[in-house]
């Protein structure tokens, strides 16, 4: 009885068996097969919830950097105006000309290297300039009203300031030079201080998706232990396995990320609209001169889109090495 | 056979001992070899250890002492790519089958070709010849839910032979078949094992064990025992 198979067949046993250990294979019936399935079942992973976080947590990234991005173009254009220019108030004194101190001021600004126009303001204009302060139908003839005179600069060239201090001091304590390098330094850091509080709300609402992503990760591996453990058995390595959980997690960041970027560039857009269409009010007018337009541009969506793909590729990265950690743990 | 005992061992355990946490010994002290190209039936009560060992071979469970040996090199020295090498040089066939539920019966058995990272058409052809000698091919679109358990039975096995596997370890693999589909299972092991692959089957089933003359390992108490067939 023993020492070879009872009824054995084996013609019909070798095929297989041949195939099995290298037999050429026969044709396939192909075109029959559906596309190959994820080897993580969708069903286990929290994907809607998650989804749902990555887009909220975007959509808040978006709108922190798109407000950075407002701040740090409104303070190029800022100091850009305000750098070219350079201001002398010429003030009234008792026993002094004002008209003949400004005609000296400014011939001495004329005289002045790097200065390539000089704009004397006359009484009235001064008087204007006061205007959104005190209002109209004012007798002002009798206010000590300071004159001013605006310097531009030539493109490229920086005006030899110490000269010019020089020759007003010379006028007596009458004219002043304002070269703005202090209120652009004060506005600088503030601005500098807004851009940095709106990278850090970037980067910790990029910090807590992160976290949300290997809860869910660290959840998927422990429901699919069974799935982690058949894979090891069949041959997989564990970068096999990670690479699996990670092609899911990417799609789901890619979700998410596209709907949090895109709620935000509708946000932005709609703003940019009202914006635009309340320009002509006095508000508008002094909201954008400090603040600058609230007009998002082509470089802020690149700016969103940018974000939204940073959320996605740092999920499938979290969730990858999530699973990598998890699995090494497991070992 | 008696070539492929002088042979270099294919994987040897030496004093292997196997307890699971706090509890008492389930493998005491195992001292055996196993042959490339041999076949070894692996019998013994219900609870003797059978699966356990089973799973110390398949290097799903580190051994609580002892030292074991695949292809020359100590299993606990191993790094993660020469285990990952080893376990693709061994199919299994589970006694609870582990068939992926959401994978359809191609992509089971497709499984180890995939996670070799080879194309779906370089191995097609394979799979389906394979499931269609299985008596499955008719049924390699359907998920393994609706399969019966002999169909999932004979989709496990051929999860485990579509590698070409060098060694192939089988728990009780004709558990859930009617008597022809395992005398024709079987066949299919004695022909694999002629063609060169080391085979172990687990089994309770004497009937299996009396129609083909192969080496018994048979578990007791913990021990191992093993009975080399007649010449």
């Amino acid at each position: 009885m023993r020492g070879g198979v009872r009824e054995a067949a084996p013609s019909e046993a070798s095929g297989a068996a041949g195939q099995a250990r290298g037999a050429a294979p026969a044709p396939a019936t192909a075109g029959l097969l559906r596309r190959q399935g994820s080897l993580v079942p969708q069903r286990s992973i929290a994907g809607r919830s998650l989804v749902m976080v990555i887009a909220i947590m975007t959509f808040l990234a978006c709108l922190a950097a798109g407000a950075a991005y407002l701040v740090a173009r409104a303070v190029n254009d800022w100091t850009s105006s305000i750098a070219s220019e350079m201001t002398i108030e010429v003030r009234p004194m008792p026993g002094r000309d004002i008209e003949a101190d400004v005609a000296a001021a400014a011939e001495a600004a004329r005289k002045t290297s790097g200065v390539s126009e000089v704009k004397v303001y006359t009484r009235g204009e001064s008087e204007a300039l006061l205007q959104p302060w005190i209002g109209t139908g004012l007798d002002v003839t009798d206010l000590p009203i300071p004159r001013m005179i605006t310097l531009a600069q030539e493109p490229h060239a920086r005006p030899d300031t110490a000269d010019l201090s020089r020759r007003l001091a010379a006028l007596g304590p009458a004219a002043s030079l304002d070269d703005h390098r202090a209120f652009i330094s004060r506005l600088s850091t503030m601005a500098n201080a807004l851009i940095v509080v709106a990278v850090g709300i970037v980067v910790l609402v990029l910090a807590a998706s992160a976290l949300a992503v290997g809860f869910a990760t660290r959840s998927a591996v422990a429901l699919n232990h069974e799935v982690v453990e058949v894979l090891h058995l069949v041959g997989a390595d564990d970068n096999f396995v990670a690479r699996e959980f990670q092609r899911r997690f990417f799609a789901l960041g890619i979700e998410g990320g596209a709907l949090g970027a895109a709620a935000a560039a509708i946000c932005y857009f709609i703003a940019g609209i009202l914006s635009t269409k309340f320009a002509s009010s006095a508000a508008a007018d002094q909201m954008e001169a400090v603040f600058g337009s609230f007009r998002f541009g082509a470089l802020g969506y690149v700016l969103i889109a940018a974000v939204a793909v940073t959320v996605a590729y740092s999920t499938s990265l979290v969730s990858r090495l999530t699973v990598k950690r998890r699995l090494r743990s497991m070992a | 056979m008696n070539d492929a005992r002088d042979a270099a061992p294919m994987i040897r355990f030496a004093h292997v001992g196997m307890r699971y946490g706090i509890g008492p010994e389930i493998l005491r002290d195992l001292t055996f070899a196993i042959a490339p190209c041999s076949f070894q039936f692996l019998t013994g009560p219900s609870g003797a250890g059978k699966s356990t060992l089973l799973k110390l071979i398949m290097l799903s469970l580190r051994p609580t002492r002892g030292v074991i040996e695949m292809y020359g090199s100590n299993v606990a020295r191993m790094s993660e790519t020469e285990l990952t090498m080893v376990r693709r040089k061994t199919g299994v066939v589970f006694q609870e089958f582990r068939l992926l539920d959401h994978l359809t019966t191609f992509e089971n058995v497709a499984l180890p070709m995939r996670v070799q990272g080879r194309s779906e058409a370089s191995y097609r052809p394979e799979v389906v010849e394979l499931l269609q000698w299985v008596g499955l091919g008719d049924r390699m679109h359907v998920l393994p839910p609706v399969l019966s358990g002999g169909e999932k039975q004979r989709a496990a096995i051929a999860r485990a032979l579509i590698a070409k596997p060098e060694f192939l370890i089988a728990d009780e693999p004709t558990g859930n078949v009617d008597p022809t589909l395992a005398r024709r299972l079987l066949r299919l092991f004695v022909e694999l094992h002629r063609l060169g692959t080391a085979i172990i089957i687990a089994t309770h089933d004497y009937s299996l064990m009396e129609q083909f003359e192969a080496r018994r390992m048979v578990l007791g108490g913990g021990r191992l025992n093993i009975e080399e067939p007649r010449p």
